[in-house]
């Protein structure tokens, strides 16, 4: 090997197939749908969701990724920041009741800043009491983790009480717009444009700033990263409370959408976010991102095809993804 | 004797032999020591419990796999002899069949998960049976043809099991000697021999590669043992254990709903249990099962008369609020997690060396 080639590293390759499947997806349901109005609805719908679900996971698979840590109580971050949401929006009930667009935001955006601050917060304790001892062990991990969700969703229960928490939607962040014959939820609509910013967002940071770059580095080869100097403890705090605050964020979106919040909202999502990642690849964004539309969409387009199997649907298509790429979508290489 | 019937794992330790031999005659003279009928639905249930615990501990304790899937053979033990019984002729046919039936289905479904997932990190096998319990748990409750969707099923037993029977006219020894008598000996006489049976198991050959599995899969795999198998076959174990604890209980309730069998919150429970009682050690279970039972029945009363003298007290009321037990436990969990990982059967033990 000369000098000149070793000097360039040759820029991985895009690996184009899953977001060909899903482009595949989408226009198969097109074919099989027939009409376009409901095929647009069904596939906003199907993206909102995906793109809610990569908000709650994509955190947890950086973590995963970043420190082999499995944070099994990740669906509490998601339950607390809904009910930090629910209990800001009724804070601010005035602007929340008021007929204008900008003054529901004006009750919705604290809402949802509020969330992320609390659950990031309270990724911040969790880390530093409940995950910090257990490094390395991975049953420990499980166990722990577990258990730290079983105590927290009683705390829940002793500051919010044990019933069912109504999140009323603002007025005008109800119903949804028309546009011909295409029905298109606002709020859903809201939730796209959100999860596509946080998307962006993580995309640019990971791709585009130095911090980035280690904890894309950290994700390949953790050892080498630490040998260069670099604390890697640190980065993974960072990424952990930053996974957590979107977790909030996404939960808060979640309960909006529901206009209800109870204890299990988190473990509910806690499922499909497992099975997004897993399709994704543990430990892979780009992978995280492709699998969360994917189930958001299947889950769209076969609840309306084939309401029979639609319960069965995520499953499936983790067991066929894994049948085809056993390491996920986007396999993350390890050294 | 004795250490033959227990495979040679004796408790070792003075208090826990009191304790073990405390709860075995608890258990064993249940119907003459506690009348009425909770403190015999406390009972029965313990017995189910340590088996299901036990047969938890067998993939938590010994093997090192965390499986979230417990509960789901739980309950098809239960849901099998559940649409026996109300499908077919009420008989002993029935019931075998319907648990032949059900382990089967359990013995399938257990070797495909373990093949699927048990080749990579512990982590991934979490993942995945979490998924598949939340979908089969999903499946009983939609299903509602066959399974009952959420009121689940009740059925009737056999003549004998059932509570208007009566074996002695007279009652013995100042018990009734009827249908939940005789239900009551099936139940402890099964979860005995098969709790005997799982404690054979950890402590044969087999057991012990278990263990080195649990210990370093690596060296493990590198002395010959093909770490996959053994695993499937632990898993396996536990499923059909689990699911013959299913039968067990849906027999003693006569009663089969995704409350009893697949809730996630009594996979909770079996972790709780397990956990606090002591990973790794067979009698764990037994120690585990009893005061959690326990706790969750007579607990929330103590903690009822504690919640009313704290009354006016901030926060301290709902704190000890009875329905917060469970945050009690959790705080336990988290804390034997920690400090005692083989919970309280390993603290026992381990006083006892110094």
């Amino acid at each position: 090997m000369n000098a000149a080639s070793a000097d360039a590293i040759p820029a991985q390759r895009f690996d184009w197939i899953p977001p060909a499947l899903l482009l595949a997806i989408v226009l198969g349901a097109f074919a099989m749908i027939g009409t376009p109005s409901t095929w647009v609805t069904l596939t906003v719908a199907g993206l909102a969701m995906g793109l809610l679900i990569f908000i709650m996971a994509s955190g947890l698979t950086l973590v995963f990724g970043l420190m082999d840590v499995m944070n099994f109580a990740h669906g509490l971050f998601i339950a607390i920041g809904a009910y930090v949401a629910a209990s800001t929006v009724k804070f601010f009930s005035a602007a929340a009741g008021a007929d204008s667009f900008l003054a529901n935001l004006g009750a919705v955006v604290p809402a949802i800043l509020a969330a992320a601050l609390v659950a990031g917060l309270l990724g911040w304790f969790f880390e530093r009491v409940i995950i910090k001892p257990v490094y390395g062990q991975h049953l420990k991990q499980i166990l722990i983790t577990t258990g730290g969700m079983i105590v927290a969703e009683q705390l829940i229960h002793v500051f919010w009480g044990p019933d069912l928490l109504p999140l009323a939607r603002p007025a005008t962040l109800r119903g949804s717009f028309l546009i011909g014959d295409i029905a298109i939820e606002k709020f859903r609509l809201i939730a796209v444009v959100v999860g596509l910013a946080v998307f962006i967002a993580m995309l640019l940071l990971l791709n585009r700033t130095k911090i980035g770059l280690l904890i894309r580095a950290g994700v390949e080869n953790k050892e080498m990263v630490e040998a260069m100097g670099y604390r890697i403890r640190r980065l993974f705090v960072g990424v952990f409370v930053a996974g957590s605050a979107l977790a909030g964020l996404g939960g808060a979106l979640w309960g909006m959408y529901q206009e209800s919040v109870t204890v299990h909202i988190g473990a509910n999502m806690m499922v499909l976010i497992f099975i997004v990642i897993i399709i994704g690849g543990l430990g892979s964004i780009g992978g995280c991102f492709a699998g969360a539309l994917l189930v958001g969409l299947v889950a769209n387009y076969v609840g309306y095809l084939s309401p029979k199997i639609a319960l069965g649907s995520n499953i499936l298509l983790m067991v066929m993804v894994l049948l085809w790429r056993p390491q996920g979508l986007y396999p993350v290489s390890k050294q | 004797m004795m250490a033959r019937l227990l495979s040679g794992d004796l408790p070792r330790s003075r208090a826990l032999t009191a304790a073990l031999v405390a709860i075995l005659a608890g258990l064993a003279l249940a119907p003459f020591l506690f009348p009425g009928t909770r403190p015999l639905d406390v009972a029965a249930k313990v017995c189910v419990f340590v088996l299901l615990v036990a047969s938890y501990d067998l993939l938590l304790g010994y093997t090192g796999i965390v499986s979230f899937a417990h509960t789901m053979f739980f309950g098809i033990g239960g849901y099998g002899v559940a649409i026996a019984l109300s499908r077919m002729e009420v008989g002993w046919g029935s019931i075998a069949l319907g648990a032949a039936a059900a382990v089967a289905l359990s013995l399938v479904l257990s070797f495909l998960i373990g093949l699927f997932s048990l080749r990579v990190k512990a982590i991934f096998f979490a993942m995945i049976t979490l998924a598949v319990a939340s979908f089969f748990a999903i499946l009983a409750s939609q299903l509602s043809n066959i399974t009952g969707g959420e009121d689940g099923i009740t059925f009737k037993v056999p003549e004998l099991l059932r509570p208007a029977y009566r074996l002695l006219d007279e009652p013995f020894l100042g018990t009734i000697v009827g249908g939940r008598f005789i239900t009551y000996y099936i139940v402890f006489g099964a979860s005995l021999a098969l709790f005997l049976a799982l404690l054979r198991v950890v402590n044969s050959p087999f057991g012990r590669v278990l263990l080195a599995i649990r210990e370093n899969d690596f060296r493990a795999e590198a002395l010959g043992y093909r770490t996959v198998i053994y695993r499937t076959i632990a898993n396996c174990l536990g499923a059909v254990v689990a699911t013959l604890a299913g039968v067990l209980y849906a027999l003693w309730l006569r009663y089969t709903g995704p409350n009893t069998t697949l809730d996630f919150a009594i996979m909770i429970d079996i972790l709780l249990m397990v956990v606090i009682g002591g990973m790794g050690t067979m009698y764990g279970a037994v120690i585990g099962a009893a005061i959690f039972v326990v706790a969750q029945n007579y607990l929330q009363e103590a903690m009822k008369a504690f919640s009313g003298l704290a009354k006016g007290m901030p926060l301290l009321p709902d704190l000890f609020h009875p329905d917060r037990w469970l945050l009690w436990l959790g705080v336990l969990f988290v804390l034997s997690v920690y400090y005692f990982p083989h919970g309280i059967v390993g603290q026992l033990r381990a006083r006892k060396k110094q």
